[in-house]
This record gives C-alpha cells, structure tokens and sequence, in this order.
C-alpha cells in the first residue's frame, strides 16, 4: 500500500481524461440555434402537431407520413383538432417553412445529423426563380 | 394459526402482484376512456380505387412518332424525368416507343403486313398481376400494392442494387447512373425528383389517382389510351377488351401484364 498516493493522482487523471468531451462541452458548448419562422408559420401559429411534438418527433411523423402515402395510399391527415393535411412534405411542409437554411439546416447542422431528403424532395415548391 | 415462512412467502408474494398490477390496470383504463379526438389518416375523398389498375392502348390511334411525343412527354415533365441525358447507357424512361419487334418478339413473323412493321408501339412498366421485379428486390423498395395491383417503388428504399432491372423482361426500369437533377428539362415543383444511385419507372401515376385524376398518358392521349379496373365488368378497359382483340407484352412468360395493345 506504498503507492497509495500516485495510484490515488493517476486514477484523478485518467477520470480527467475520460471526462473531456464533458468538461470541454460545458465550457465551450455552442448555444442552441434560434429558429426563424416564415410570415406563413408565424400566420398558421400551430404546425400539424403541437410544437413541442414537433421539435422532438417530426422525423417519426415524416416516416409515418411516407409509410402511408407509398404503401397505402392514404394521403389525408387529421390531426387532434380535427384539422385535415395533405401528407406530403414538399406541398405541405416545406410550402410554410419554405426558408430551408434557416429553419431545417440551423438545427440539423447544431444537431450533426445529415438528412437526405433534398436530395429528392424540392425544397421550396413555391419559390419562383 | 402458526404462522410458517412458506405461508409468508405466498402472501408477500401474492401482495406484490397485487400492488405491481394496479398502475397497469390505471395505464390501460385511461387509455380506453381517452377524450381526446383521434388522429387519423384517411384516403382522399376523390381517389379513385380499383381492385388492379389496367390500361388498354389503342395503337390504331396512334399510328406515328408525332401522336407518341406528346404522351410521353406529358408524363416525363410531371414525373422530373431527365431527358437532357445524351448517353444512351444512361438513359431514363418511363413511357417510351418500340418497334413491334422489340415490344413483342414472341409474335412477330418474318414478314409482317407493313402497318404493324411502321407502327411505334407505346411500352411502359406493364403493372404485372405476378411482378418479377417485385422478388427479386432484396429490400422491399419495390412491391406491388394490394389495395390497387401497382407495382410501385419506394425510393428511400432502394439500394440500386438492380436487381429488379434484371428481372423485368420488359426493360421498364431505369438506373440513376447520375444525379438526375441537372438532366431535367423543366421542373415540376409538385412531385420529387430521384437521386443518383436508385431505380426508377412509370408508377400508373399513383399521385393522380390518389386526388382523383386520370394518368397523365391517358389525358394526353386524346382518347388513344383506356383506363380501369381490370375486374370491374362495367369499367372501360373491360368494355374495350369484350369488344376488340387485344395483345399483350411476353404473355408467355406468366407475369400477367396490365398493359393491353389493340393492333
């Protein structure tokens, strides 16, 4: 038990050292992007879900929405006040929240997640060139 | 009564199942009594449905080059298909002409009536009751839809492994060998355009039906072209097929095309 001292200072260190990514963060953790929102989503006030849901589980409603629309043909969507949509992402989403760089990438840079629905989807149907 | 640890043992037990089962209980009964109203997803009131799509082309209707073009590029444009492609190898079809002899080999003759010999045939993905393509996709991308008998893609399924272009005798799919989006002639904001790496073809224009219109082939073609339930006995390309004989596409094959030709 004569090495109790540096076993005790190497044990500090390695943990130091396991920890980084959480230290480091904690000082330097960027602040989580402010959304902009169109004058068509400001105007509509509510998306097709809570806001809330939105934020945490759109990607879930997106393969929901795909899920119903290529496998069954199913293209309505009512939601808890009744309210109907057309599912499609293009048409519906992106019409209101047509300002892509500011209101999809913002959040999926801050977040590291690549999604590649533009590589398909049209991301501002309205939008004249 | 005496009071043994094996009788505290089944009561303590019993007891834990007791108190373990009421939050279930509570969890299943809120579910049931739940005020709020339902999320629903519905069909559009306007789609129309049938048991399997068929379409019956009336190739005595379209006897040349001129009456073919503007069918076929009714459905690119609305469909984002890139025909600015020069490379042959790469191209990308989804309604295209074909000579009787590419479009039926199994019946053309060494000498056939000059008529049919100069007539181009309209060919597309022939919606098969018994689609080979559909077995051979490894990953689901490609099925055919029970409530309609389209054989569809789900794109963000594909993997572009092509094996379903193997398995179509009739070439009705395409490979983006490309990022097809600097090929397309004029955008239709509307509808989705493909990614590099995914096959595609004719999908019955599954996103017209779905708010009630007719394929934009059929609309395009001035009458040329029927479309129906193939078993409905009352539906257009019945009527049409009662009345005229028809041919189809590699019949002897089994895939039991949807595509039926008037000569």
């Amino acid at each position: 038990m004569n090495d109790k001292k540096i076993i005790i200072a190497g044990l500090l260190v390695f943990i130091a050292i396991i920890l980084f990514p959480f230290w480091y963060g904690l000082l330097k953790a960027a602040p989580a992007p402010e959304l902009k929102l169109t004058e068509k989503a400001k105007a509509a006030k509510e998306c097709v879900r809570p806001t809330e849901y939105m934020k945490a589980e759109h990607m879930q409603l997106l393969d929901e929405w795909r899920h119903s629309v290529v496998r069954n043909a199913k293209r309505v969507y009512v939601n808890q006040s009744g309210k109907e949509f057309n599912i499609s992402l293009s048409n519906t989403c992106l019409d209101c929240h047509s300002n892509k760089a500011d209101f999809c990438d913002k959040c999926h840079n801050y977040a590291s997640v690549d999604p590649y629905c533009w590589d398909c989807h049209i991301d501002n149907p309205k939008e004249k060139k | 009564m005496k009071s043994s640890r094996r009788r505290f043992l089944q009561i303590a037990g019993i007891s834990a199942l007791g108190l373990g089962a009421k939050p279930v209980y509570d969890a299943f009964a809120k579910e049931e009594h739940g005020d709020k109203p339902e999320i629903q997803i519905l069909k559009n009131d306007k789609a129309l449905i049938a048991k399997q799509w068929a379409m019956v082309i009336d190739t005595r209707k379209l006897e040349s080059t001129e009456a073919l073009d503007p069918i076929i590029n009714a459905c690119h444009k609305i469909h984002n298909v890139p025909t600015k492609l020069e490379d042959k190898r790469h191209e990308v079809k989804w309604i295209w002409e074909e000579g009787y002899h590419h479009a039926f080999p199994g019946k053309a003759n060494r000498f056939l009536d000059e008529k049919v010999e100069n007539t181009p045939f309209l060919v597309l993905c022939n919606h098969c009751e018994n689609p080979p393509c559909c077995r051979a996709c490894p990953t689901g991308a490609t099925f055919k839809r029970e409530s309609d008998g389209i054989v569809l893609m789900d794109f963000h399924r594909c993997i572009g492994c092509r094996f379903c272009m193997a398995a179509c005798p009739f070439g009705s799919r395409s490979f983006n060998f490309r990022d097809p989006r600097p090929f397309i002639e004029e955008t239709n904001k509307e509808f989705p355009t493909r990614m590099k790496g995914v096959v595609e073809k004719c999908n019955f224009c599954a996103e017209r039906l779905a708010i009630g219109k007719m394929p934009a082939c059929v609309e395009a073609s001035n009458g040329a072209i029927a479309f129906g339930d193939l078993y409905d006995p009352e539906s257009e390309v019945r009527k049409l097929l009662k009345t005229n004989y028809t041919i189809r596409r590699k019949q002897g094959l089994g895939t039991e095309p949807s595509v039926y030709y008037i000569v």
